[in-house]
C-alpha cells in the first residue's frame, strides 16, 4: 500500500464506519480498482499539487460559495466516491419511488386530504407544518408536477445499508458542484477515468429544461423559461448562474419581473416579454410580498396569484415545504405504501416523533446518545448531536423540546460511511453523505447518475455542510454494460477529448502545408 | 435581453476601457512626475487627479496618494483596481450572458490585483499588466461573445468610455504642459507608430492633436470612438428614421462627432481644454440617455399603487 495510505485501515477501523473504498481487510473494493491503481502511482507532492491546482481553477472559474460574505472555492477532494452499478440501481429506484410518493402526497394535502381521511397521517401533522401554505390550497399545477427538482439525502450506515436521511423538495441546491466536480476531476485524476465506464452527468441541464418546458401553462407552444435568483449575495448564486447559462435561459431577479393580469413579464431592452415558467431559487416566504412576507424585495408581487390562475408555472411549486418537514419524513414509508402500493426501496433512519409521549420520554432520557433535529430546519441548522453536546446544551435542548414537541425529531447517531480523503500528509477516512438529484417532468422521474457527495473534512466529524467546513467529492456511478456507447462517455474528460481531437488537428495542419506549397 | 443585464454589459465595456485608459495615462505621466521637485510633484498630482474626474481627499496629496487614487483604490470607480473590480462585479451579475472565458479572465484579473507592489516601480509593472489583461478581456469579448445585442452594449460602453478617456488624456497636456511632448501623448494612446506611418516623421503639435481627435482610422481617436458608438446605437434601434432622430443618445453622439469634424482644427487646438470638456459632457449625457431608454426600471414600485 502506498505511503499515502499509511495507517489508513487502522483509522478506518477506529471510526467504526463502513468504508466505501476498502474492505475491513484493507483490500480495495472492485468498483475502486481503477481509482486505487491511479492513486498508487502518485506521490504526496503530486497529490498536493493537483489539489492546489483544482482549488485554483475553482477560484478562477468562480466555482465558489459565499461564506460570511467571502467567496470561497468549494473544496473538492481528489479521491472520488465510486458507486457500483448494482448499488446505484437500488438508489435510483428508491429515489424515484420517494419522489413519486411525495408528489402524490402534496397533490393530496392541497386537495382532497384523502391521506388524513384514511387515517394514514393525523390531520394536525399537515396543518401544523410551518410550510403548509393555505394560499395554494385547491391549486392544480400545470402538467401535474409540483416536485420538478428534488434532492433526497441518503447515507450509508455502519452495516453498509443505504438509508434516506431527509427529503428536499423545495429548493435543493448543489447540482452545480456535481457538474463542475466532474470537469475538474477529468483534469485532476485523468488516470482513473481510463476505460472505466462512468455514467455522465452533463445531461442534467437539458433534462431540467425539457421538464420545465413540458410543465408550462397549457396553450403555450414555445414557453419562455427563466431562473429566478435572490441575487448575487445568495450563497448559491454560482449555481443559479450556471444552470441558467447551461440551459441558455435568462437569470432574473425579482425586480426584473412584473405581474399584470395574472401573467408574468420580464423587463427587456425591447420592452416587456412574457415569462411562462419560473424555476425559482427563492424560498416561498420571499417569493411574493402580496402572499407572504410583505417586506421581501426578492420576489415579485402577484406571482402566486398568476400561478394559481394558470398564467405561469412556478417550479418547484409553492407549498412543497410541507413534504420537507422532518416529522412528515417519518411517515414517508407509510406514504409509499399508501399511494404506490409498494414497499420502500430505501429505508428511513429510525426516527422518534417527539410529540408522541412515550417516544419523547425515552428520548429525553437518552439525549446524550441521539441526534435531535428541528423539523423545519435545513443545512444542519439547529441540529444537536448528543455525544458532542455539553451538559448545558442538552439542558437547553430539553427545555426547547418540551416547549414545542411538534418542532423536533430525534434519530440515533449514524456512523456515516467514509471515503479516503486528502488530509495533510496522507489520506484519512472522512465521513460522507450523498444527495442524488431527480428531475420530474410529469411522466418520468429521472435520477441524475451520481449526485453530490459531501464530505466532512475534519477527522471524526459528521457534519458535511459547506457552511460548516465541509467539502465535496465527485461521485462516479459505474455502468455495468461493458461497452458504453460513445455518446454517453463523459465528454469533458481529457482522455476522451484527446481521442477525438488529435486526428482532425493533424490532418488540418497537413492541408495547410499543402496549401502553402501550391 | 434583460434590461439589467444590458446595463451590466454596458458597464463592463466602460470599466474595462477605463482601466486601460487610466493605466496608459498613469504609465506615461509617472515617469515625468517622478523627476519633479516635491512641491511641484504635489501640485501636478492634484491636477492630474482632477483631470481624471476626482478630488484629492487630503491636504497631503502627493505621488504615493496619486498612485493609490488612480491605481489601487478598490473603492473608487476612478482607479484601475476599482474599475476592474466593478467590471468583474458586473460580469458576475451577468454571468449567464457573458461567455465563461470572458468571465474567467475578468475574475482572474480581479484576483491578480493584490499581487503588485504599490510603489512607483511596482506601478509601472502594474500598468503594463493591466494593459495586457484588458487587451485579453477585449479579445475574448470580441471572439467568444456573439455579436448580438449583448455585444453591442459592451462595445457601446467601451467606445463611449474611450472617447472620454482620450479627451481626458488630451486635457492632461494642459496640466503638464511644461515638457509633456506630443510624442508622449501619442505614446499614451498607443498611437505613436500609427501616427508616424500616417504622417511620416515630419509633424508638429497640430498634426498630433488632429490625429488623436480626428483620425478616422485610428481606434483610439475621439472621432473613431464616437462613430463606433453611433453605429452600435443605430444597430440597437433599427427603426429607420427618414427625418431627424428621436433617439437622444444618437443625437448627442452625432452632434459631438460632427462638431469636431467640421470645426477648424486651429480653433480646436487653441481651445483644446474647452473642447475636451465638451466631449466628456457629451459622453455623460449620452450615457444617461442610454440608461433612460434601455436600462431604466421606471415602474419598479408601480405595484404599491395597485394594491392600495
Amino acid at each position: 500500500m502506498s505511503e499515502l495510505f499509511r495507517d489508513y485501515s487502522e483509522a478506518a477501523a477506529r471510526s467504526g464506519a463502513y468504508d466505501e473504498m476498502f474492505t475491513p481487510g484493507a483490500i480495495a473494493r472492485k468498483s475502486y480498482g481503477q481509482v486505487d491503481g491511479a492513486l498508487r502511482e502518485l506521490s504526496l507532492a503530486d497529490v498536493s499539487a493537483r489539489a492546489e491546482s483544482m482549488a485554483r481553477t475553482f477560484l478562477d472559474r468562480g466555482v465558489t460559495f459565499d461564506y460570511a460574505g467571502e467567496e470561497r472555492p468549494f473544496p473538492l477532494d481528489i479521491v472520488p466516491r465510486v458507486i457500483p452499478a448494482d448499488e446505484w440501481d437500488v438508489l435510483e429506484r428508491g429515489v424515484a419511488q420517494r419522489v413519486r410518493a411525495l408528489e402524490a402526497f402534496l397533490d393530496d394535502v392541497y386537495g382532497r386530504m384523502a391521506v388524513v381521511a384514511d387515517g394514514v397521517v393525523p390531520r394536525a401533522l399537515v396543518t401544523t407544518s410551518a410550510h403548509f401554505h393555505r394560499a395554494v390550497h385547491g391549486f392544480e399545477p400545470a402538467g401535474g408536477v409540483r416536485v420538478h427538482v428534488s434532492g433526497i439525502d441518503v447515507v450509508r450506515d455502519a452495516a453498509g445499508t443505504f438509508r434516506v436521511l431527509e427529503d428536499n423538495v423545495r429548493v435543493p441546491s448543489g447540482v452545480s458542484y456535481v457538474l463542475e466536480n466532474r470537469r475538474a476531476m477529468a483534469k485532476g485524476l485523468p488516470e482513473a477515468f481510463g476505460q472505466q465506464p462512468i455514467r455522465p452527468v452533463e445531461e442534467y441541464p437539458r433534462r431540467l429544461l425539457s421538464a420545465l418546458r413540458k410543465t408550462a401553462p397549457s396553450g403555450v407552444d414555445d414557453p419562455t423559461v427563466v431562473v429566478l435568483t435572490p441575487g448575487v449575495f445568495n450563497s448559491a448564486y454560482f449555481e443559479h448562474t450556471l444552470l441558467a447559462g447551461l440551459m441558455g435561459v435568462e437569470l432574473v431577479e425579482g425586480r426584473d419581473l412584473i405581474c399584470r393580469g395574472n401573467r408574468v413579464y420580464m423587463r427587456t431592452t425591447a420592452g416587456e416579454q412574457r415569462v411562462d415558467v419560473i424555476y425559482k431559487r427563492i424560498d416561498d416566504e420571499f417569493l411574493d410580498p402580496l402572499q407572504f412576507r410583505s417586506d421581501s424585495m426578492l420576489g415579485c408581487p402577484g406571482l402566486v396569484n398568476a400561478a394559481r390562475a394558470g398564467g405561469v408555472t412556478i417550479a418547484n411549486a409553492v407549498g412543497n415545504g410541507v413534504a420537507d418537514d422532518k416529522l412528515v419524513y417519518s411517515y414517508v414509508p407509510d406514504l409509499i405504501r399508501y399511494y404506490l402500493h409498494e414497499e420502500p426501496v430505501i429505508a428511513n433512519v429510525e426516527t422518534f416523533r417527539l410529540e408522541e409521549k412515550e417516544a419523547r420520554e425515552q428520548v429525553l432520557d437518552r439525549l446524550e446518545e441521539l441526534v435531535v433535529k428541528p423539523v423545519d430546519g435545513s443545512g444542519g441548522k439547529g441540529l444537536v448531536i448528543g455525544p458532542d453536546a455539553s451538559r448545558e446544551e442538552l439542558d437547553a435542548l430539553r427545555k426547547r423540546v418540551l416547549a414545542d414537541p411538534r418542532g423536533w425529531i430525534a434519530q440515533p447517531v449514524l456512523q456515516l460511511s467514509t471515503v479516503p480523503t486528502h488530509a495533510g500528509d496522507r489520506f484519512g477516512p472522512r465521513h460522507v453523505d450523498l444527495r442524488p438529484f431527480a428531475v420530474n417532468d410529469g411522466d418520468d422521474v429521472w435520477v441524475l447518475p451520481g449526485g453530490l457527495t459531501r464530505v466532512a473534512l475534519k477527522e471524526g466529524s459528521l457534519i458535511v455542510n459547506s457552511s460548516q467546513g465541509g467539502g465535496s467529492k465527485d461521485t462516479w456511478v459505474l455502468s455495468d454494460s461493458p461497452q458504453v456507447p460513445a455518446a454517453e462517455m463523459p465528454r469533458s474528460s481529457i482522455t476522451v477529448r484527446e481521442q477525438v481531437s488529435v486526428w482532425p488537428v493533424e490532418s488540418n495542419w497537413r492541408d495547410r502545408q499543402s496549401d502553402q506549397q501550391q | 435581453m434583460l434590461s439589467r443585464i444590458a446595463e451590466s454589459l454596458f458597464w463592463i465595456g466602460r470599466y474595462v476601457e477605463r482601466a486601460d485608459g487610466t493605466a496608459r495615462i498613469l504609465d506615461v505621466h509617472l515617469e515625468r512626475l517622478n523627476h519633479l521637485p516635491l512641491e511641484e510633484q504635489r501640485s501636478v498630482a492634484r491636477e492630474l487627479l482632477a483631470v481624471m474626474g476626482a478630488r484629492p481627499q487630503s491636504e497631503e496629496f502627493g505621488l504615493p496618494e496619486l498612485l493609490h487614487a488612480l491605481a489601487y483604490d478598490k473603492t473608487s470607480a476612478t482607479s484601475i483596481a476599482g474599475s476592474l473590480s466593478a467590471a468583474r462585479e458586473n460580469a458576475r451579475r451577468a454571468r449567464e450572458t457573458v461567455s465563461s472565458s470572458l468571465w474567467e479572465s475578468l475574475n482572474t484579473t480581479y484576483y491578480g490585483l493584490n499581487q503588485h507592489r504599490k510603489d512607483v516601480v511596482g506601478t509601472y509593472r502594474f500598468c503594463n499588466w493591466v494593459l495586457e489583461r484588458t487587451a485579453m478581456v477585449r479579445g475574448l469579448a470580441d471572439t467568444t461573445v456573439s455579436h448580438d445585442e449583448s455585444w453591442l452594449f459592451l462595445v457601446l460602453g467601451r467606445s463611449l468610455e474611450r472617447a472620454d478617456m482620450t479627451a481626458r488624456m488630451l486635457s492632461t497636456r494642459d496640466v503638464l504642459s511644461a515638457g509633456m511632448s506630443w510624442v508622449n501623448m501619442l505614446r499614451c494612446a498607443g498611437a505613436y507608430e500609427s501616427f508616424l506611418r500616417t504622417r511620416r516623421a515630419a509633424f508638429g503639435d497640430q498634426h498630433a492633436a488632429e490625429f488623436l481627435l480626428l483620425d478616422r482610422l485610428f481606434p483610439r481617436s475621439i472621432v473613431f470612438a464616437l462613430r463606433d458608438a453611433d453605429e452600435c446605437l443605430a444597430k440597437l434601434d433599427p427603426s429607420a428614421q427618414r427625418v431627424g432622430f428621436i433617439n437622444d443618445a444618437r443625437r448627442i453622439v452625432g452632434q459631438a462627432r460632427t462638431f469636431l469634424e467640421f470645426h477648424r482644427t486651429d480653433d480646436l487646438m487653441s481651445e483644446l481644454p474647452e473642447h475636451m470638456d465638451r466631449v466628456q459632457k457629451a459622453v455623460t449625457q449620452a450615457s444617461d440617455a442610454i440608461s433612460r431608454k434601455y436600462f431604466n426600471q421606471a415602474d419598479e414600485l408601480a405595484w404599491v399603487g395597485e394594491v392600495s
